[in-house]
Parts: structure tokens; sequence; C-alpha cells
């Protein structure tokens, strides 16, 4: 259990050094923050807005204060209130999360139950026919950047077949049908990238393992062949795919901001880019901790799932 | 489940061989082409002999096993021949029929005990897995036979280590694991493929004796495939000679040490170090080499000793100590101290080769770099030459040591041509013109048995015992008074092995060098050094001359060591009693550990041995 | 490096290469020149990809894009090569605190998706190129050093360095002269990768309106605006999402030449 606490305590300091250094964010910037957020190209800013400002961001009280203050409050919670608007960061963010991690969770399964099984297949006759296919196959999928795909199979599927709607939500309890008919266009650009780098990593990591030594033991004791991929090479091999996975699915947290911008899903992107372009402080470094968070929980994850199929590293 | 165990051994007979191999001739494609590697192989073993398999690296021994057991990748291999398993041909068999076979009735170990178990199961898994595969029976009636297996192979306390994972285990117990495995279905035939090669000597002993044991149980027959000709006669009734791909010898194993009737045999058995080959010999005497031509031993002639006693010393030890700390993760607080090398002391002289030898772990490498440098001492002193190690400039330093490493393969920078890597040391020292670097390579790759045309090229175009004889020659460039070589013969082939020997000798006798000649092989000792000193645990535990250490052994350890040596003479193949499961053990102690007070007793004029105490009692 | 050239993406790289940095010298029309009243023109003489929603000459806009493509990307990789190798190398081989303290910056940087990073910065910052290379350069340093970190513990445990050590050479000139020629394989791989991350980053946030500002042309822009126009003139769409992908397939299929070309488990002499 040891490896187990020692990991948690690592990823809490981690999220502590995340949440300090976005707070401090602000304050790297030369000059006065509260000035610098509300320039506009080349005109200095109405003094009693700066002001105003500073007093809603608290940026008038001393360094220290303000810290415990703003990392406190995310402790509890609560990351300010927007500038614009002065509504909750927190209440917000909360809304649009669950949205944003179902398209996350839907691209994930999908492109595992894609990658891993073509990943094994191809490592299996690395020089055959299907191998081939599937490895340009792959290189095209992960060549083409995401908002782009997107953009195409709008075009494609909406605009020139008329198959799906273009973009939107419907909350899956108003009508569930309509719901998984918009899922389907974002998921699916999200999966296809997703799974040519579970399909790569998949098929390098069991290119690896196969060789070893002790595939050819489990061989030599007379295991069938079916069991010998499952049992000892795929899990061995998992593990890479594991890690490469989670990264992934890290980076995804962002990388959906671009899909959804697409497809006008109402997930964290449309605060997000909402957000910068109004130079709305608060809003931009909300989003950043809590995807930041989840980042660091992930990571953690993996490392337990390591733990747990692999005996070497839990000491 | 041992049903058919009995009538088995009686219907084996000599007249009716279990394994009866005809025109075995593996291929491989290599960029298109069919290449074989393996020609017109013929043999036969039967129930409960044993029939060793011995050739160099590149011989095809290990390939014609793996062909057998059809375990070479399909595609790109053919097989053709024939192999009657009791009257079945397996060459024949489909892959469905041969995993019947596999782990059943025909079992295989192999050389790599440390990455040969799947690092994700458990041994006890990987045991009854073996059980599972080929008997019709439960998980908890398979747990209850591989854990009577555990016994047999004498894996101590087996119900509690049953479910631990192969990196708990050590590389002698993980073989006995692999051992245990493969016998779980009491197979008529084991395939042994290089099983002791990896482990240390005392250990291959142990594992040599339980093989010839549990044969002896089960009347199973027996392939062993090895390049040791120790080990081949101490384990084999019937000896196969391969060479390129070709058996070119076969006979029973008597014959062939006897009477080698082929000169390729002849020069690998004069190749083979032998323990008390040199009993009676005063110097250290080079290699007889065997000229394939006319195919006569050439002896060397008589040697001046190149040793000049007494001062001055070329090196002088006083209890050097080192220890590595092993820290806890979160707080970087020292748990517990490797002690790698303790108390140890020894002197150099001039034209003198000192040999250290033990096993793994035992603190003879960490030795080696203390004295040279590149590991810092914690405790002692070194005097190289006159002079504390310390206070000598690294640049100064290169003049005085030099050092050649195990590993051919690992100690050529990849990206120098062999000329610049010899030369390196003097563009360091800014010392020699263009042209006269050029010149210097060339006279030394002549010096080392190379051509000096070859100094153009590329590490990667050398066989290791090329590259071993560059890494020489690239000592000598600074012309050094002393040498360590690091195991810098075990890594070769033994006809390379003999060879590099001999250079070395050859060199001290030139140029007067110092060896410290680091190493596991008792019979390359026995042949080069002037001095011995047996290293346990960190600690030198028995230091003298040769002759004394090899015909007077003290210690206890440094007779276990000795013992354990297998002797290339079959004649001599001795039966040991049932063997002692020992493990090597581990020199981690705790924090506060304090090295008791230690004691030499002085056994005869400049031998010396460790009082160890009740430890050895 | 001759070697990395002589195959199929490498002559393909050399072309993207010679139209971004050549094009823009050529007698184009002018990127920024808008011309309203021939919106949506198609192909001519003057303009032979057709006109945009302003008027702007297609080809031209184009090619100018692919150039700041190259150079943000190229430019960002350079600076976080040099900081990241330097770090990693030193890391590598100096050891001890030094060591344990930058992988720990290296980790707090990977804690943030390079594209909210890029966000953050341009919030701060205000958006443009001036804040979108310092953060990708940022943003890309830890692969780098931790690909320099692991290929110099993987060098430094070779005899040959050991070797050489005994042979009195100094630190550095067993870092410039020993090392760094043997790791120069797969920081090669990373350099070529990194730059590919860096052209998808890059245009994602010119697609946001993050990135290169306008009027100035940039792929991932000219995508973000003719979605809405799709319709009238696909073209507009299509051309820019094909240069992309063009682009981004050339230089992952280069990153994989030079990948092979590097294997360790290939014997590599020159």
């Amino acid at each position: 259990m040891g490896w187990f606490v020692r990991r948690l305590a690592q990823s809490l300091v981690m999220l502590w050094v995340v949440v300090s250094l976005v707070f401090l964010s602000i304050h790297f910037v030369p000059g006065d923050p509260a000035e610098l957020l509300l320039a506009q190209d080349g005109g200095s800013p109405d003094p009693l807005m700066v002001q105003m400002l500073r007093e809603q961001l608290g940026l008038d009280r001393p360094l220290p204060e303000q810290y415990s203050h703003n990392v406190m409050g995310i402790l509890r919670g609560d990351l300010g209130a927007s500038m614009v608007d002065g509504s909750s960061v927190g209440q917000e963010v909360m809304r649009r999360l669950p949205r944003t991690l179902e398209l996350i969770a839907a691209a994930g399964i999908l492109s595992l139950l894609i990658g891993i099984p073509a990943g094994v297949l191809s490592a299996l006759r690395p020089r055959g026919r299907f191998s081939r296919g599937a490895a340009v196959v792959a290189g095209t999928a992960q060549s083409v950047p995401v908002f782009v795909l997107g953009t195409l199979l709008v075009v494609l599927f909406a605009q020139v077949l008329g198959w799906l709607p273009a973009g939107g939500f419907v909350p899956f309890s108003r009508d569930p049908g309509k719901h998984l008919q918009l899922l389907v266009l974002p998921a699916a650009t999200i999966a296809i990238g997703l799974s040519a780098i579970v399909f790569r990593i998949t098929r390098a990591s069991m290119l690896d393992v196969l060789p070893l030594d002790f595939i050819r033991t489990a061989r030599a004791k007379g295991v069938p062949a079916r069991r010998v991929i499952i049992r000892h090479a795929l899990r061995n091999a998992l593990m890479p795919v594991i890690t490469v996975f989670a990264l992934q699915l890290g980076g995804l947290l962002a990388g959906t901001v671009l899909v959804e911008t697409v497809f006008n899903w109402p997930g964290l992107s449309g605060m997000l880019v909402a957000g910068v372009n109004a130079r709305d402080y608060p809003v931009v470094t909300g989003v950043l901790v809590v995807v930041s968070a989840f980042y660091i929980g992930l990571n953690l994850l993996v490392d337990i799932i390591y733990g747990i199929t692999d005996p070497r590293v839990r000491k | 489940m041992s049903r058919n165990r009995e009538n088995m051994t009686v219907t084996q007979s000599a007249e009716h061989p279990l394994l009866q191999v005809q025109g075995l001739t593996v291929g491989f494609r290599r960029g298109g082409q069919w290449n074989d590697v393996v020609r017109d192989v013929g043999f036969s073993v039967s129930g409960g002999e044993t029939l060793a398999i011995v050739g160099e690296s590149g011989s095809g021994k290990s390939v014609t096993s793996m062909a057998l057991m059809q375990l070479l990748p399909r595609d790109n291999s053919r097989i053709s021949g024939q192999a009657l398993f009791r009257g079945i041909d397996l060459l024949q068999l489909d892959e469905r029929q041969m995993e019947r076979i596999r782990g059943d009735r025909i079992s295989m170990i192999f050389q790599e005990p440390m990455t040969s178990l799947n690092p994700v199961m458990t041994i006890g898994a990987q045991i009854a897995e073996s059980i599972l595969t080929h008997r019709r029976i439960g998980k908890a009636e398979a747990r209850a036979e591989a854990l009577a297996m555990m016994d047999r192979v004498r894996i101590p306390s087996a119900k509690s280590r049953y479910d631990d994972f192969p990196h708990q285990f050590s590389g002698g117990m993980r073989q006995r694991v692999m051992i245990a495995a493969a016998l779980a279905c009491q197979p008529d035939l084991l395939i042994a493929d290089e099983p002791t090669t990896a482990l240390d000597v005392t250990i291959q002993a142990q594992v040599l004796d339980l093989i010839k044991e549990l044969q002896a149980e089960s009347g199973m027959g027996v392939i062993f495939i090895t390049h040791d000709m120790g080990v081949v006669a101490e384990v084999s009734d019937r000896t196969l000679v391969m060479y390129h791909g070709d058996v070119i010898e076969s006979g029973t194993t008597e014959q062939i040490f006897r009477r080698p009737a082929k000169a390729y045999t002849s020069a690998l058995l004069s190749a083979v170090p032998r323990l008390g080959s040199m009993t009676g010999n005063a110097v250290p005497t080079p290699y007889p080499v065997f000229d394939i031509a006319s195919g006569k031993l050439r002896e060397p002639g008589p040697r001046p000793n190149t040793l000049r006693e007494g001062p001055p010393y070329l090196l002088q030890v006083s209890d050097l100590s080192k220890r590595f700390a092993i820290q806890s993760k979160l707080l970087k607080r020292t748990i517990a101290r490797v002690h790698a090398v303790e108390g140890v002391s020894f002197t150099l002289r001039q034209g003198e080769t000192l040999s250290i030898v033990g096993e793994s772990g035992c603190g003879k490498s960490t030795t080696g770099k203390l004295i040279t440098g590149l590991h810092d001492r914690d405790e002692g002193r070194v005097v190289l030459a006159g002079r504390e190690l310390g206070a000598i400039p690294a640049v100064e330093r290169a003049h005085d040591i030099q050092m050649i490493f195990q590993d051919p393969y690992a100690s050529l920078n990849p990206r120098l041509r062999i000329g610049e890597a010899i030369t390196e040391p003097l563009r360091i020292h800014g010392k020699a013109s263009a042209t006269e670097q050029r010149e210097i390579a060339a006279s030394l790759l002549t010096r080392v048995g190379l051509q000096p045309e070859m100094a153009g090229r590329y590490p990667h175009e050398f066989s290791g015992g090329q590259r071993q004889r560059i890494c020489v020659a690239r000592a000598l460039v600074m012309k050094p008074k002393v040498i360590v070589a690091d195991e810098a013969v075990s890594a070769l082939d033994v006809t390379m092995k003999t060879q590099v020997v001999n250079l070395m000798m050859d060199l001290q006798q030139e140029m007067g060098l110092g060896f410290v000649f680091i190493s596991h092989d008792m019979a390359v000792v026995e042949r080069i050094s002037h001095r011995i000193a047996v290293m346990y645990l960190g600690e030198i535990v028995e230091i003298g001359p040769r002759a004394a250490i090899f015909e007077n052994p003290r210690h206890p350890y440094t007779r276990r060591l000795l013992g354990a040596v297998p002797v290339p003479d079959p004649a001599r193949r001795h039966q040991r009693g049932a063997a002692v499961v020992t493990e090597l053990r581990s020199p981690v102690r705790p924090p506060d550990y304090r090295r008791p007070v230690r004691r030499y007793l002085e056994i005869s004029d400049d031998h010396f041995v460790l009082d160890s105490g009740e430890d050895w009692q | 490096m001759k070697q990395a050239f002589q195959s199929p993406s490498g002559i393909l790289l050399a072309l993207i290469l010679a139209i971004a940095f050549i094009g823009p010298l050529l007698p184009l029309a002018d990127p920024l020149a808008m011309d309203v009243a021939a919106r949506f023109g198609g192909p001519s003489a003057a303009h032979p990809l057709g006109q945009d929603e302003y008027g702007r000459d297609l080809l031209s806009r184009l090619v100018h894009a692919l150039r700041s493509a190259i150079l943000i990307s190229g430019g960002a990789a350079m600076i976080s090569a040099v900081i990241g190798v330097s770090v990693g190398v030193v890391a590598g081989y100096v050891r001890g605190f030094s060591e344990a303290l930058s992988m720990r910056v290296m980790d707090v940087i990977l804690c943030f998706p390079p594209l909210l990073l890029a966000m953050l910065a341009a919030t701060l910052y205000g958006a443009g190129p001036s804040t979108l290379v310092p953060v990708l350069a940022l943003v890309f340093v830890p692969s780098f050093t931790r690909v320099a970190h692991a290929s110099v513990m993987t060098v430094r445990g070779q005899d040959y360095v050991d070797a050489t050590r005994l042979m009195g050479a100094s630190a550095t000139r067993i870092i410039f002269r020993t090392i760094l020629p043997n790791i120069v394989g797969p920081l090669f791989v990373q350099f070529s990768f990194v730059v590919v991350m860096s052209v998808i980053l890059e245009s994602g946030l010119s697609f946001l309106g993050l990135g290169v500002l306008p009027p100035q042309p940039s792929l991932g822009m000219m995508i973000g605006t003719a979605r809405s126009t799709f319709a009238q003139e696909p073209w507009l769409l299509l051309a820019p999402c094909l240069s992309l992908i063009v682009l981004v397939l050339v230089l992952n299929a280069f990153c994989d030449h030079l990948r092979q070309l590097f294997d360790p488990r290939r014997e590599s002499g020159a």
C-alpha cells in the first residue's frame, strides 16, 4: 500500500503546484494585470474600470492574502466569478463538464474497441496485407488535425449526404435519439485519430513483446496460440497502451475544445473560447485548473492500474 | 497422471530410441534468399540417456532444438528431414498437434532465467499452466501438483512462494521454476538449451545436479545444448559436435574426449580451459595453439617469469571500501547499504597478473572501478605507481592505468571508426599529428593481430573477439603500467578466448604490464595468474600465489567455488551427493551495520585466509 | 543528414519547403489586397485558384499561410529543442539535485494541456504569433528534455563512456564528443515530431482565432472562416484543408522515415 500512498501524495503536491502556478500566472505579466486585461489595441483603459477590476479580482489586496483567498477558494470548489457577467465559474464548469466527458468517454471506448484488436492482428503478421493497409489508414488518420477532420465530416455527412445533423446539442433526457444522433459525428471525429494512436502503440508494443523469451517459454509448454497471445503477450503489451491512452485522454480534454467548436457541442469549449476572446481571466483559469486536475487524476489512475497489473511496480 | 510412466520406461531401450532425427536441414529467409543454417543433422536419444549438442556461437545447435519443437517462425524458416518421436514425425505435425506434444511429451528449458518467465504471472501459476494445458483437472488439483513440483525442484518454502512473482526470485531459483514448469507433465524428453550458461558456477553445479537427479528418477531422455566442454563432460553420455551448421563428429562422450576424430574437435578441446592443467607450472603459460592445417598442437615454449619481485609496487591497495546507499523513495533516507567492497587490500607488482575471482555480486567489478577511479571510494587508500590515486590528475592517470571491459559490443563508441577509437586518447592529450596517429593505429592493429587497413571500419563490422582486440589496442596506446581487465574474455567463444588470453600474456612479456584480471572463470584464471584473490560478499576471503590457491585452498568458499567448476574429463564425471540448495547471499546490510574486525591467517608464504569464524562452520 | 532527404517523404518535404519559401518571392498577387467586387471569384489568369470572400487571391494566401505555419512551428521547435536538450543532457550527465529539479519542473509543465496553456497565454498577453511561439516552445520543452535525458542515461552506462573517462577526457569533451553524437538520432526524430505537433496546434489555435491574427493568412483561420461559405464556394474550404493535411502527412512520413533511419535495432554505421 506504501506505493499507493506515495503516489497519491505526489499527485496532491502536483495539483497544489499547478493551482499555485495558475494563480500566479497573472502576476508574471509585466505591469498592472488589471490594466493589461482591459487593454484594447493601442488605447489605454479607463482608470475607473481598472480600479473596479482590481477590486473585483482582489488585486488590490496583498499578494499572500490574494493567494490564500484564491487557493482556499479553489479547494472549496469556488473558482471565482466571471469578469463579464459575474456568474459563478464553478457552476458553469459543472454544468458543461459532463457533456465534454461524455464526448471523451464515447470516443475513448470506440477507439479502444477499434485500436487494440487491429493492433494485435497487425502485430501477428507485421508484413501481411492487413497490417500494411492498417498502417496506411492509421498514418493518414493521425495526419488530419481534428478540426479539419470534423469540418470535412460535417461537409460530407451533413451538407452533401444529409444523413446526420451538422451539430448542436439536445439533452439526453429530452430526446435520447436525437442526443445520440448529435453525438455520432463529434465522437467519431475524436475516435478516428485516437484509434490510430491506440492501434500504433498496441502494434509496436506487441511487436516488442512477441519475441521475448517468456513467450517462447509459454509456447514450449504447449500453451495454445490464442492463449499465448492474450494471456502472455497482450497482458504485458497493454501497459504502454494504457499509459499512452491516458496521456492522450488528458490531451483530448483540450483537443475536444476544437471539436466542440466545430460541432457547437456546448461543453467546456464554449465558455473557454468566449472567455479567451473576452479576456475573462477567471473563466480561463477556472477551466484550466479543472482540466489539469482531471489530467493529474488520470495519471494517478494509470499508475494504480499499473500497480495492479505489474507486480514489479508495487514495492 | 503417471499412469504410463512404468510401462513406458520399460519399452524404451537402445534399439528403440525415443527420438530419431535424420537429415534435419533448417533454412532461414533473409531478404528474399534462403540460407541453410543447419544441414543434414542426424542423431538419436533414448530414454534415460543424455545427448549433448556442443558448438560455438553460430554452430546451429540452438536452431536444431528450436526446429524440433517447431518454435521457429513458420513463415521465414523452412525445415526438412525427419524427426521420429515414438514413431511420430514431429516435422509433419501442424501447430495444433505440436501444442499437444510441447510441454507434455517434450519439454524445453532455456538459457536466460531472468527473461524466460512471464513477469506479470505468479510463478505458481506459470508452473500450473503447464499442467492445466495438458490435463483435464481442476485448478485446485493443478495447484497441488505445482506445489509438489516446486518441492521436487527444491524451491525452499514452496507454499509461501507460490504466489510470488519472478522478479522476487534469484536467477538460480528462476531456473528451478523453469525446470518445474517443464517437467510438470513428466515429459519423455527434455531439451535443455544452455540452461546454466547465465548462472554462477556454484549455482550451475546445483542446477546440473538437479537435472541429473530428476532424470534418474523419471528415466526421461535429455538433449543438452551447450558451448561448455566442461558441462558436456559432466552430464552427457553421448556428444554431437556442430560447426557452422554441420555435425562434424558424434560418438560417446568418452570417445570424443579421448580420441577426437576431427581437427576442429581437437581444436575445441585444446582450447577448453581445464582446471589443474597448470599443476607443476611455475609461471603463467599461454594456451597451446592448435594448428588446424597440420592438425598438431603447438605447445608454447618455456617462458621467463615476467614478474619483478619486490618493490616498487604498481598498485598498493589497502582497506578499500565502497558502499552504495539504498534510499527510501519518499524521504531519501538511507534504509540499507550494499556493502559492495569491504576492507580490500592487495598489491600488484610489475609484470604481475593478479586475478580477482568470485561470483556475481561479490564486489570484484566494483573493486576494478575503484582502483581505476571510475567509482569514488568510501574508505581506504589506492597508491598507483607511487602516487595517491586521488592526487593524480585524470590526464596523467591515463598513462598509469587503463581498462578492458566485459561486453565488446558496449565498449566501443559505435560512431567512431576503430582507427579513431584507438587513437582517441592521443587526441585528448594532443600528443600526435594526424599522420602519427594513423601510423600508431596501424602498428597497434598489427600488434593485436588485425590488419592495419581495418582502421577505417566501424565497430559493428567486427566480431566480438576482434572488438576485444581493438579494446586491448586502445588500452595500450597510452602505454599504461596497469591494465584492469574486467571479465574481458568472458563473453567470447572458447577459441577467441584463448587467443585473447595469449595476446595479453605476450603483451605482458613485452611491456612489463601489470594486470588486474577480474573473472568468474576459474579455468582461465588458473592459466593467466601469478596470484589470485577470491572475493565473497565484498571481502577477500583468500589471497595467495596461484599454486597455493588451487592446490591448497583453505577457505570453505574457495573450496566450494573450485569444487563447482565442471571438469572437461568424462572419466572424472564425479558423482556428487544430493546438492545442498544454497543461494548467493546478499551484501545488503542495515545502515547501522559495522563490519566485524577481520583477521587474516597466514597459511604459507604470501598465502592468507580470512578468519571468518562461525559464518562458515 | 543526406540520407534523411533521399526518400520519397524527404523529397516531398523539400518541395513543400521550396513552395513555402520561394513562392512568396514570385510575382504572386498580394495576399492582403482585397477586391470585394470580385468576392468568390472563380479561377482566372490573375488568380489561378480564385478569390475568397473579400476577393483576396487564394493561391497567394495559401503560400503565405504555409510559410508562416512552417516558420512558427519550426522556430518554436528549434527554441524548444535547444532549451530541452541542454536541460536533459545536463540532468542526465550531472545527476543529483539538478536532475531531480529539472525533471520535476518538466512534470509540472506536462500537467498543462498545450492548447489550454496557449489559451491562458492568449488571455493574458493577447493573441498573436509573439505569444504563440514562446508558448509552443515552452510546451514542447519537456518532450525534448525527457528524450535527451533518457538517451544520455542509456549512453552514459555504456562501457565506452567509462573508457573515454579513463583516457583523461574532460566532462565537456565526453558530453559533446562522445555522448551527443550517439543521441542525435532520437533527438532528430523528436524534433520532426514536435514540428508536426506544433503545426497541428498552431492551426488549431488559428482556427479558434487565437493564433495568427487576421488579416495575415493562416491555414487554420482560412478553414475556420470558409466553413460558413462552403455552400457558395467549397474550394475555399477544401484548399486549405488539403494543404494542411498534405503538410502534416509529409511531415509525419518524414518523421517515420527518420525513426527507421535511426532505429537502434538497425546497425547504424555512417
